[in-house]
């Protein structure tokens, strides 16, 4: 199971990435980027994934929504090329694919706990929490910028590399996981879907 | 002085061979006394689960104190010595060579496992299906667990097997081992050899833990389940009993002391006490397999009668010994052994012994009193004289004559207190019995929620003539399952065929594989339009034609895995045969419902080729206790009305008969109302209690009715202070009692102190008013 952990937790932050992150080496903007993003309640937006692994003779991509509620609720709806929909609640992970659906509690995955912790952290502007998992790198400004995540826990590492987040303001544009053995995923943020 | 001396050496040699008896008899605490006679069918599959069921020898280890990275390697540690402990079977902490372990076997053996392994699985279109399904889990959060076997596994064996085995509710992980959900404890879950009824090995196992833990500064360690239950009653009740006793005997020998002012005289009150309950236990010994533990509690309750016999040989002057007193006793033995003797053909062992012990108990210590008792007392023999007690007694007793009137409110407010009750009066779950404190039960619950093993309280059983015909029972059984967890019905089950699959499940699964070549060129065709080439999923070729080719999985293959000790300890040997045992899980909390348990009762009995039943067992264990009580009930009424008839049969009056009932059904209707007013609910020992309190309190009335029938005989005022001395005895001993943790002894110590207490004054209040010493007999008619 602790595979899979890792995995939900490169989906949440992949998720997630509609709110931030934040920086070690705290300029001015990356304090002022944290107000920003804490500020934003909700929001809907659409996106297109692209996940590169090695194994496949070509990417997989696929489409859909990103629904947010300030502070821990965020749902992922996959409409193309099938549907399925997650959603993190509470720090419970929903996934229901076909007519299946699978719960599982992110406490019980350790794992996991940095990677929302760091969104928790983020929004709540709560920077200690935030430093306890990651070495963050803030680059640009606030109109253009850089977070650069590094897990700073070895198990973490094994997996996951490193996490890219790109934003204009308080709008997350892309957010860039790269694994450790060359897979690679993007997940593009698209405009706000009308209400 | 021949006779005496005859009797105390027929008592000598009855004593040798009941302390011979005694000596070589078996003494148990545990649920035995609870178990029927003779059971049903259903109540033999419970007490088969009770006795050996997996869920009986389950053991929940938590560590706690110091930091995570002491309890994770003390709970490696205590893993590796377990583990080489022949007291268990099965030891897990989660560490990640033996998941590792299960997995590896699981990976292995997928296409002998995998419920969805079928000819149409290995068809182009079927195989298509299944590749695309997994590329969709690939790129969902799964996939990262799916990522390195895909190459191997691309048509998702694995995680198909993964997810029906659980649903994941295991404890969670702290620095590589299982934890608790704060993460403040280790967790182990041992499943120990012996079966849960062996008490004993029970014990060793649990001191066997305790000592590969050894002492770790800062550190303690937990445990529950079960066996530890199980072990800890039998120790709370051997306790208890001893405890108990020995403040009873304590207090009782100072009240003596206090009155009788004479030693000799005092120790002379308890031959008659010890030989009754020497004679029980023998008794006991000889008509049952086993002595149980709370029978011997009952010891105590003998003190409380048969103290009183020697207290009337004493107090009430030895010339009236043999013409007035000795009747009087004789009657009262009489109307207890009535009452007791009812108790005899119950179902339930625990009321069958205790009615033995106490008419055998009783009748040995009155027989002592009367035959042998007056041939030791000593030439010189005197105790203080009580006249100026009894005489101040019986003032009293006069003066509240006078307002016996209000006695009328006893029915009345009791009646009441019954009837706005009349809902809750009866607990009739056995739990009622339990004697584990509170403290340890919710730790017990908090163990489990943080180990993710619920109590199992729905079992489908299947029984078949041999072990394999069993597993396959078991599979067909869990593909009617299957869909119930779908619908919401249940939340999932376990099932020992899931890892253990039956051989001609074995066989359909391997026949549905292709040959390697025809399988490589439908796995071309399949990928059309996928986004894998054929060249990489070459590994999964290899590993189809090597499962084609395998021998059969045997429970051999299982050894060294958690998965197989857990498989095995649902696959039991049963009377006739073999079981498979297939537990339940409820949605959302512990109780299907009624509903849902109705549904998988017809998803049982749509397959008619093998024989399941689902077992309740709480609601089985509640309705066989709940019967006990009934039929405790019943006797206890029968030996009423036993009593009543031998009295009627004594004393050949109505109204006298009358006069020495009326007390004693008062008392038992105050004690009722009194208690159900205080909130508490009847169990079968409160109605144990009642039968107490009228064969004590019979010989209170009697001695009642006998100074108003017989006025010439003996001294009134020294009948009431003797009267009243054996009812402080009793009222000292149940008072002991009542204060006790066993709820056994505590509901009967709680009944029986104030219902003693109130027939004697009951007694008094209601008791023709005796005429003048002098006078001519009036009674009696």
């Amino acid at each position: 199971m602790r595979l899979r952990c890792t995995g939900v937790g490169v989906l949440i932050l992949a998720l997630a990435a509609c709110a931030a992150a934040a920086q070690t080496t705290a300029p001015p903007a990356f304090d002022e980027l944290l107000q920003l993003l804490a500020a934003r309640r909700h929001g809907h937006v659409t996106f297109t994934e692209v996940q590169q692994l090695a194994m496949l003779d070509r990417p997989l991509e696929s489409s859909g929504e990103l629904l947010y509620e300030a502070p821990d609720r965020l749902e992922k709806r996959t409409l193309k090329p099938k549907a399925q929909t997650l959603i993190l609640e509470h720090g419970v992970l929903t996934a229901r694919r076909g007519h299946r659906t699978y719960v599982m509690e992110l406490r019980d995955y350790p794992q996991v706990v940095p990677f929302v912790e760091s969104i928790r952290a983020t929004l709540a502007g709560d920077r200690a929490a935030l430093e306890r998992f990651f070495r963050v790198q803030f680059d640009g400004t606030l109109g253009a910028w850089t977070l650069l995540l590094v897990p700073v826990d070895a198990t973490l590492a094994g997996a996951v590399k490193d996490i890219r987040i790109e934003g204009e303001r308080d709008a997350v544009r892309t957010v860039e996981i790269r694994q450790s053995d060359g897979d690679r995923s993007l997940l593009s943020i698209g405009p706000e879907v009308a209400p | 002085m021949t006779r005496p001396g005859a009797a105390g050496l027929i008592w000598a040699l009855l004593v040798i061979i009941a302390a011979g008896i005694a000596a070589r008899a078996t003494y148990t605490a545990d649920l035995s006394a609870f178990l029927p006679r003779s059971p049903s069918a259903t109540q033999r599959l419970l007490i088969e689960q009770l006795r050996t069921g997996p869920a009986a020898r389950l053991i929940l280890v938590a560590l706690e104190g110091a930091d995570a990275r002491t309890r994770a390697r003390l709970s490696v540690q205590l893993a590796r010595e377990l583990r080489s402990d022949p007291h268990f079977i099965a030891v897990n902490n989660g560490d990640a060579a033996s998941l590792e372990r299960d997995r590896e076997f699981l990976f292995r053996h997928r296409y002998l496992l995998s419920e969805t392994v079928t000819p149409q699985r290995f068809t182009v279109a079927g195989l298509h299906a299944a590749i695309a399904d997994s590329l969709d889990v690939l790129a969902s959060p799964e996939g990262a667990l799916l990522k390195p076997l895909f190459t191997r596994d691309p048509t998702g064996e694995m995680l198909g097997i993964l997810e029906a085995l659980g649903p994941g509710r295991g404890p969670r992980t702290t620095q590589g081992v299982w934890s608790s959900r704060d993460g403040a404890r280790a967790l182990l879950i041992v499943q120990t050899r012996a079966a849960g009824s062996d008490i004993d090995a029970q014990q060793a196992a649990c001191q066997a833990i305790r000592r590969a833990f050894g002492a770790e500064r800062g550190t303690a360690l937990l445990m529950s389940g079960p066996p530890v239950f199980a072990v800890a009653s039998r120790a709370i009740i051997k306790g208890e009993v001893m405890r108990l006793s020995g403040v009873s005997a304590a207090l009782i020998a100072l009240l003596l002391l206090s009155v009788y002012r004479s030693l000799p005289a005092l120790l002379l009150t308890l031959v008659p006490v010890a030989s009754g309950a020497l004679a029980g236990v023998a008794c006991v010994a000889l008509g049952f397999d086993a002595v149980h533990g709370i029978t011997l509690g009952f010891g105590i309750t003998l003190i409380g009668e048969a103290v009183d016999y020697s207290i009337y040989l004493f107090i009430q002057s030895a010339a009236h010994w043999r013409d007035s007193v000795w009747p009087t006793i004789r009657l009262g033995v009489l109307t207890s052994i009535c009452g007791f003797a009812a108790l005899l053909p119950s179902a339930f062992p625990g009321l069958a012994q205790l009615g033995l012990y106490s008419v055998t108990g009783l009748v040995a210590a009155a027989l002592v009193t009367r035959f042998v008792l007056p041939g030791w007392l000593p030439r010189t023999f005197a105790i203080r004289d009580l006249s100026a007690l009894g005489e101040r007694l019986a003032r009293t007793v006069q003066t509240l004559r006078g307002v016996r009137s209000a006695l009328w409110l006893v029915p009345l407010l009791a009646g009441a207190a019954l009837y706005v009750h009349r809902g809750t009066l009866w607990n009739r779950e056995l739990s009622a019995l339990n004697p584990i404190p509170a403290a340890d039960q919710a730790l017990d619950e908090q163990l489990r929620a943080d180990a993710g093993a619920p109590d199992v309280r729905y079992v489908i059983v299947a029984s078949a003539p041999d072990r394999e015909s069993a597993l396959a029972a078991a599979h067909t059984l869990g593909a009617l399952l299957t869909p119930l967890i779908d619908q919401g019905v249940i939340a999932g089950f376990e099932s020992p065929a899931r890892v253990l699959a039956p051989l001609s499940v074995q066989r359909t699964r391997r026949a549905s594989l292709p040959a390697s070549s025809e399988l490589s060129a439908r796995l071309q065709e399949a990928l059309a339009g996928l986004p894998v080439s054929a060249a990489r999923l070459q590994p999964f070729l290899l590993d189809v034609e090597r499962a084609r080719t395998a021998p059969p999985l045997t429970g051999a293959d299982l050894e060294g895995t958690s998965l197989g000790a857990a498989a095995e300890g649902l696959l039991v040997r049963s009377a006739g045969g073999w079981s498979a045992l297939l537990p339940l899980f409820a949605v959302a909390s512990a109780d299907l419902s009624a509903s849902a348990v109705a549904r998988v009762r017809a998803a049982l009995a749509q397959e008619r080729s093998v024989h399941a039943v689902l077992l309740d067992l709480q609601g089985e264990a509640d309705r066989l206790y709940s019967g006990y009580l009934s039929e405790a009930m019943q006797l206890a009424i029968a030996g009423f009305g036993a009593i009543v008839l031998l009295l009627w049969v004594a004393l050949r009056s109505f109204a006298r008969v009358a006069r020495v009932v009326a007390p004693l059904a008062l008392s038992v209707l105050a004690v009722a109302g009194l208690l159900v007013a205080l909130g508490e609910r009847l169990t079968i020992l409160h109605v144990v209690g009642m039968l107490l309190i009228v064969a004590v309190g019979s010989n209170y009335a009697l001695f009642f009715d006998r100074s108003s029938a017989q006025p010439h005989q003996g001294s009134v005022p020294l009948t009431l202070a003797s009267l009243l001395i054996a009812n402080t005895a009793t009222v000292l001993t149940f008072g002991v009692l009542a204060c006790s943790r066993v709820p056994v002894l505590a509901d009967l110590g709680s009944t029986v102190a104030p219902g003693t207490l109130l027939a004697l004054w009951f007694s008094a209040l209601l008791a023709r008013p005796p005429a003048p010493p002098d006078a001519a007999p009036t009674g009696g008619s």
